[in-house]
């Protein structure tokens, strides 16, 4: 039942990625990526993870694509139409090639290395008591550091809109 | 795979009395939200703004001239909706303009899920514990799933080829992302009060009627239901369906069934902040002054079997008609205030609400190092 859920839920998450970059309306790409956060977030789920899984909708899937979204719909983007340039062409195959040495890299790595034993979760684990201790405690600085980050975002997205109203 | 599935298959047995609660427990909510709160909110606030506005509301539908106090409207309009024309807007995106009413109502049923309608109890042997999923992100699984219904409504807003539609839709965006923020932090007041997000702690936690959330945590239960009301894009925060600017806002343009599904979205979506509003700040399923045990002893010349059932039932009972006083008054709330301007809006989620939720949050702080 699991592998059957975990399969699923691969699947359609590859399928909406790549969806996402073949599709040429700006809106439709963006909801496929919306449904591919989907399954990844189910994916955290089944691993144990609930905290990560539900903080991967409430704040990707949530909040920053309903920002792209808004974006899109702003700028007005429609579908793109145009002769593709040969520049543009010699760049996909370079992408795809790159991509194939890629999976090829990785899909020798599994074939040879012995991946670590899973190991059982505790029942506390992915829980956000258990997530928050280790995140004030052993990973304080960067924790830290990642909300210095933030905040200096925001400053400088003030800044930015500042001079302009 | 097919080892696997057998072996999940042969512990049915075992697992039956759990896959009945489940069952059961589904059943039942989704039969109080698609069933009774959706068609009869409709009917509720139709003779509540009558009342409001001295006037008689709906009373003309009969069938052999009994009218049941205009309920037989209800009926009516489901056949109206039903029967209507499904019109899709030239030029709209067809598969985004049927897809939009799904996305906006799934999330409203869905969300109902972690909240708790009862506490547990031992039946037969079997713990039951009346919640659909005892999440221990609680409370986070609401804003996740009110979020991507967000989406119904923006969605709807750019497929419909339509100005009016687009400038609700993009208002939608703007007025949702605003408000999620300022409303997860109005609740990290809760949080830190019951040092938990799974909603069956914090229901458990206020079986002692001082610890109700709406004592502890006053000012959070005040920023959290202006958020609330913001989400529900209901009268006063109703800028994206504005009609006397944008004609119905993001669904102009839609009509029949889809139409009712945003309708029905929007009750359901009551229906949780209401019962959100309960579990957290007025005891969930407890009674003031009753305890769990003091209940058991009551029924118990029932046996222990049977009064744990009516103990239950009255649980049960409790909380819906909190979460029913809840929906009187948000709908109170839609009657008696004017819409407010959109830059109003948008300055009070930012500058008023999410400062004063900061506040909130240091100030609990503050009181719970003194306390302990």
């Amino acid at each position: 039942m699991e592998l059957l859920i975990f399969y699923g839920l691969g699947l359609l998450a590859l399928f909406a990625a790549a969806a996402m970059i073949m599709v040429r309306q700006p809106v439709t790409s963006a909801l496929l990526l919306i449904l591919n956060m989907f399954c990844l977030s189910g994916l955290y789920a089944m691993l144990g993870a609930h905290l990560i899984a539900i903080l991967q909708l409430l704040v990707y899937a949530g909040a920053i694509m309903v920002l792209v979204l808004f974006v899109i719909m702003l700028l007005n983007l429609r579908e793109k139409k145009g002769i593709v340039s040969k520049h543009q062409i010699a760049l996909q195959t370079a992408g795809v090639a790159v991509f194939g040495v890629f999976m090829a890299v990785i899909a020798a790595r599994l074939h040879t290395s012995q991946l670590p034993n899973p190991k059982a979760v505790t029942a506390s684990f992915g829980t956000v008591g258990a997530v928050g201790r280790v995140l004030f405690t052993d990973y304080i600085l960067p924790f830290e550091i990642a909300s210095i980050l933030l905040l200096a975002a925001i400053v400088g997205a003030v800044i930015l809109a500042k001079s302009k109203v | 795979m097919g080892n696997v599935i057998m072996a999940d298959l042969a512990r049915i047995p075992e697992l039956l009395p759990s896959i009945i609660e489940m069952v059961a427990k589904v059943v039942f909510i989704f039969t109080m939200n698609m069933g009774v709160f959706a068609p009869l909110l409709g009917w509720v606030e139709r003779k509540q703004s009558a009342l409001m506005q001295d006037r008689i509301g709906a009373n003309r539908a009969d069938i052999l001239g009994i009218t049941a106090f205009g309920l037989l409207h209800t009926l009516t309009d489901a056949i109206k909706l039903l029967t209507k024309e499904d019109f899709i807007p030239r030029g709209a995106d067809k598969p985004l303009h049927y897809l939009a009413p799904f996305i906006a109502v799934v999330p409203a049923l869905i969300a109902f899920a972690v909240i708790p309608f009862g506490g547990q109890y031992v039946l037969w042997g079997h713990k039951t514990n009346l919640v659909i999923a005892d999440l221990d992100v609680g409370i986070l699984f609401v804003f996740a799933v009110a979020s991507i219904s967000t989406y119904g409504s923006v969605i709807a807003g750019w497929a419909s080829n339509n100005n009016w539609s687009l400038l609700g839709g993009i208002r939608v965006g703007a007025q949702m992302l605003s408000y999620e923020v300022a409303m997860g932090l109005t609740l990290v007041g809760v949080f830190m009060v019951y040092g938990s997000l799974r909603m069956t702690d914090i229901g458990v936690a206020q079986e002692n009627f001082f610890h109700w959330g709406i004592f502890l945590q006053p000012l959070g239960f005040i920023l959290f239901i202006t958020c609330a009301l913001a989400e529900n894009k209901r009268t006063p925060f109703d800028i994206p369906e504005a009609e006397a600017e944008l004609v119905a806002g993001y669904f102009t343009e839609y009509s029949g069934l889809k139409f009712a599904m945003f309708w029905m979205a929007e009750f359901l979506e009551m229906v949780t902040i209401s019962g959100v509003l309960v579990a957290l700040f007025f005891g969930g399923w407890q009674i003031p002054f009753v305890t769990h045990e003091g209940l058991v002893k009551f029924f118990g010349f029932l046996g222990s079997n049977f009064a744990q059932v009516a103990v239950m039932v009255v649980h049960v009972t409790v909380f819906w008609v909190k979460v029913l006083g809840w929906i009187f008054l948000l709908m109170l709330i839609r009657w008696t205030l004017p819409r407010f301007r959109y830059d109003q809006v948008m300055e009070l989620g930012w500058k008023i609400i999410l400062p004063l939720a900061l506040v909130n949050i240091f100030i609990t702080g503050a009181v719970m190092l003194m306390v302990m």
